[in-house]
């Protein structure tokens, strides 16, 4: 089944997904590796500089070009997602509802709450042409450029439910 | 004038993925026969098609920047060789672009231009005459966090590397970015292992080894990691591996050390050769 879905995500968008289905998504996706996953579970969720409920998570560090209006991304695809496993259950209590990544993760945190979305590894250049704008980037000095939180606007980014919220994964 | 030569070759490395991978990537599209690898590997065509056609990055992992150096010791070049590299290292990070991808090991703090201690990795070998060669292998971090090395018993010997080869890839699912290349180094030591198994993914893929008894193991292995059904980025297929490349030296009685190291689909490389007179010619 293929579905257009708009951020934020709600409980129950997210609990119709099934492992297989795909999803053009659109809205504001925030990317979050290592270092920005350790920085946003050691701050009270007051003061995050984005909010995370229903929000969709994007495991990628992407390569981006200053223009003289702010940044243009060049080549964004996902990262590798089991590396985030350790954070995972802190991620997901403060409302996210989706992680966008390559490899999959733990699927049992996801249960009853959020979906793991998948997108072709490697393919940063496609996933650009979905990526309409920068919105924002937070913490650039401090963690650098792949590390940073960037705020994209996406325009049917086309992922794949990967690990649903009822427990089944598309992952070998 | 060199400097600006590497920049071409490291902007051809990592956005244009070479004619033998990109067909091999082609059959197996036309083989696969499930949905999602179909999803995966089309997904993966189109990225190089626009990566190629834009100039662009086709992974915006664009790696450690790393050079295999052949030189040759009369070279008018040699004394320049190592800073052109890194200049050409800054220019491309800037001018590509490039992901800057060197941090710190302790603050973590990034160095936002691809250089820093021991960065870019430079491997060195002196042979005789008066022409420099260089390898540009641009690394992806996904795929080389499932490298490995084992140092087996010589009783374990090639049965036993064919098992951890085998295990190592089931391990790592779709971490690794599957399609894989496999690159295998035999003998030499435990270091030297892993750089064989490393400059051997500078092969073509489909290109076997010289030795007959060599090639035949490759195409076993192939062939057994296409069996684990891992797939196009972990989601099931039969294409799991586009090649398996191994390099052989001698090792010691009691070791016998291999080498693994895993590359992604997305196949960077490029090679140059600078000739005495200061011709410069890049290719895949």
């Amino acid at each position: 089944m293929a579905v257009r879905l708009r951020t934020p995500l709600s409980g129950e968008e997210v609990l119709k997904l099934k492992a297989g289905d795909v999803v053009h998504l659109s809205g504001e996706i925030v990317t979050a590796r290592d270092s920005a996953h350790r920085k946003i579970l050691s701050l009270p969720p007051e003061e995050l500089p984005f909010n995370p409920r229903g929000a969709v998570i994007y495991h990628c560090g992407p390569v981006v070009k200053k223009t003289p209006g702010g940044w243009e991304v060049v080549s964004a695809g996902p990262t590798t997602s089991a590396r985030m496993n350790r954070y995972l259950n802190g991620i997901l209590s403060l409302g996210i509802r989706g992680i966008i990544g390559k490899g999959g993760m733990n699927p049992e945190p996801f249960k009853g709450q959020a979906v793991y979305f998948a997108f072709t590894g490697g393919a940063g250049s496609l996933a650009a042409e979905s990526i309409k704008r920068v919105k924002a980037v937070h913490w650039l000095d401090e963690l650098g450029i792949p590390e940073a939180l960037w705020v994209l606007e996406v325009e049917d980014f086309s992922v794949v439910v990967a690990i649903d919220a009822h427990g089944s994964s598309l992952y070998r | 004038m060199l400097v600006d030569a590497l920049v071409d070759a490291i902007r051809l490395a990592v956005t244009r993925i070479p004619e033998d991978t990109v067909e091999a990537l082609q059959r197996a599209y036309k083989t696969e026969e499930s949905e999602i690898a179909r999803f995966n590997l089309q997904n993966i065509l189109k990225a190089i098609e626009i990566g190629r056609k834009r100039s662009i990055p086709v992974c915006q992992d664009t790696g450690t920047l790393t050079f295999f150096v052949r030189v040759g010791v009369e070279s008018p070049f040699l004394k320049e060789l190592e800073g052109a590299i890194i200049e050409a290292v800054r220019k491309a990070t800037l001018e590509v672009p490039l992901r800057p991808n060197s941090v710190d090991p302790l603050t973590g703090r990034n160095s936002g231009d691809n250089t820093g201690d021991g960065v870019p990795v430079i491997h060195w070998e002196l042979t005789e005459g008066n022409e420099i060669e260089v390898a540009v292998f641009p690394k992806g971090g996904g795929s080389e966090n499932c490298s490995a090395l084992a140092m087996l018993t010589p009783g374990e010997g090639w049965e036993g590397l064919k098992h951890f080869v085998v295990e190592r890839v089931r391990t790592c699912g779709g971490k690794p970015c599957p399609p894989v290349i496999i690159g295998v180094g035999v003998g030499g030591g435990a270091d030297y292992s892993l750089k064989l198994a490393k400059r051997a993914l500078l092969g073509k893929v489909g290109e076997r080894n010289i030795d007959k008894r060599i090639a035949r193991i490759e195409e076993e292995l192939l062939e057994e990691i296409n069996s684990l059904g891992i797939g196009p980025m972990g989601m099931g297929g039969k294409t799991t591996a586009l090649d398996v490349k191994i390099e052989v030296v001698h090792r010691h009685p009691a070791s016998f050390p291999i080498g693994l190291v895993v590359q992604c689909w997305a196949n960077r490389r490029a090679f140059l050769r600078i000739s005495p007179d200061g011709r410069v010619d890049v290719w895949q």
